[in-house]
């Protein structure tokens, strides 16, 4: 299979669960939780060129890891939440691509981490990355109402009987997942837009949450479509291209937006 | 007769603050019960525990096996970007379609339920709010500040509501005020409390008690009592709430 087809399935996966589970981040206001996880993916390569292991696995094992850290270090009353997610976020970025450098001896290329390598993707590869984003789907759709519920309050979805502590943690654990795979093919400092963008334009325009996720999945799609395509086309790397086509609807939603009030 | 719901000995500490004091409690089916306090008096506190949120550090807290609750919480914001109407907001109970607009138009909402959640005022959200509550058809009803950022009219009517719902449901109602003039007559019993009960009893007794007197000051016209007793208190997250009188001087 052409290499363009087989990236193309892979990011068409990721954009479709990207869609959902980046409503979440939004409403959640979890930007920083996506990128401090996103980060610590790095960290999970650089292990896992260390030990000489599946990289796709460390990845995946350090970002569920990483869960119950964020989740400790966030609930601590001494350091505000988004001091402490900076802090995380950015520490596991450096001690990531400190840990890479020491581990390949500056032999590595780090853009491709960075930045995604989505035209390198093998076919094994490949159906790893649909095969984890059915799984993240099939959950998220399975406890979509309850997620939901929990999300707008937490108190009144407890009181009428939820696990809202354990429904939150899931979908800390399904972004996890999402992150470290999504990783690989947008690369560790994008796939936060990925999940962030097309979910804030679907929201402009949406008029429900299961609308907005609908929509926020087809924005990711095109934006994924439009990067190949940038890429194929002038030849630009693939991961930013797909920002920039997301960035770029986000912005005509906005301008809808301005319209319609 | 069996209580809905019973709090014994009730004692709650934070970081070595005591919040709750040997706090005891109980409700029957029908009976409505309001906490007053001033602010930082453990009332929320006292409510969560009741509502099984949070734990005590002793005591117990005991509700009837299988007790449908109605929690009417201080305020639901959703992110800006949640595209969230009344109706959807109240579809995550699960419930009849036909027993939601029944509910809507019981507490006067009909008219709101394509509004979105965060375009509501505060007396239509207190009201949407209330609904959610009634959805579960519950036995006991547990209302945090139920008139906040409601002007004097609408509380009143807000309380008459509530009152009326108690005696068709015959549901327990155990909410939290700021002020007994209010809620007087549509209350049964009155616990006044400052991280200890203070004083209970009928809300007549009670805003001629010693200890009632001491805690809200004594020779307090009804309306005047109103504003007295919001001074320095600012709710969470609510700070677009009605000006107090004494803000409104400094401003």
């Amino acid at each position: 299979m052409s290499f363009i087809a087989l990236a193309a399935a892979a990011g068409l996966a990721i954009a479709l669960v990207a869609g959902p589970v980046g409503c979440f981040v939004v409403w959640r206001r979890m930007a920083y939780f996506g990128d401090s996880l996103a980060h610590a993916a790095l960290l999970g390569i650089g292990v896992g060129l260390m030990l000489d292991l599946n990289l796709s696995l460390t990845v995946l094992a350090v970002c569920l890891l990483s869960v119950p850290f964020i989740l400790l270090l966030t609930n601590s009353p001494h350091v505000a939440d988004d001091t402490a997610l900076g802090i995380l976020s950015h520490a596991s970025l450096a001690i990531g691509i400190t840990s890479v450098s020491l581990a390949a001896g500056g032999s590595v290329d780090l853009s491709s981490f960075l930045f995604g390598d989505i035209l390198s993707l093998s076919e094994t590869e490949v159906v790893i990355v649909i095969c984890m984003c059915a799984v993240v789907g099939t959950i998220l759709a399975k406890f979509w109402r309850q997620l939901v519920y929990v999300t707008i309050h937490y108190e009144l979805a407890s009181v009428e009987g939820l696990p809202s502590r354990r429904l939150e943690i899931t979908l800390m654990l399904l972004i996890a997942v999402l992150v470290a795979v999504g990783m690989q093919v947008v690369g560790a400092l994008l796939i936060g837009s990925l999940l962030i963008i097309p979910a804030a334009a679907a929201g402009l325009l949406a008029s429900n949450p299961e609308r907005m996720a609908w929509i926020a999945s087809m924005f990711a799609c095109a934006a994924i479509v439009g990067g190949l395509a940038l890429s194929w086309l002038i030849d630009t790397p693939a991961g930013p291209s797909a920002v920039v086509v997301a960035t770029s609807i986000f912005a005509v939603a906005k301008l809808i937006g301005y319209a319609r009030n | 007769m069996s209580n809905l719901l019973s709090l014994h000995n009730i004692h709650y500490q934070l970081k070595g603050r005591t919040i709750l004091q040997d706090v005891s409690l109980s409700l029957n089916a029908g009976q409505i019960v309001t906490l007053i306090g001033p602010s930082g008096a453990g009332k929320t506190t006292l409510v969560r525990i009741a509502l099984g949120l949070i734990k005590p550090t002793s005591g117990y807290c005991h509700r009837q096996a299988k007790l449908r609750v109605g929690y009417v919480p201080q305020k639901v914001s959703v992110n800006q970007l949640m595209p969230l109407s009344v109706e959807r907001f109240l579809s995550t109970s699960n419930c009849q379609r036909q027993l939601l607009h029944e509910i809507c138009e019981q507490v006067s909402i009909q008219h709101l339920i394509h509004q979105r959640i965060n375009n509501l005022s505060g007396g239509e959200m207190q009201r949407v709010l209330l609904a959610k509550a009634l959805l579960v058809n519950p036995q006991l009803l547990v209302l945090d500040e139920p008139v906040q950022g409601v002007d004097v009219t609408g509380q009143a009517e807000l309380y008459q509501l509530i009152q009326d719902i108690s005696k068709r449901l015959n549901c327990a109602v155990l909410m939290v005020s700021h002020d007994l003039h209010l809620v007087m007559s549509a209350t049964d019993t009155v616990v006044c409390m400052n991280n200890h009960v203070c004083c209970h009893g009928h809300p007549e007794s009670v805003s001629a008690h010693p200890a009632y007197l001491e805690l809200f000051g004594k020779n307090i016209e009804p309306s005047l009592a109103l504003y007295t007793h919001h001074h320095n208190h600012v709710h969470d997250g609510c700070s677009h709430d009605l000006p107090t009188i004494e803000e409104e001087h400094k401003a």
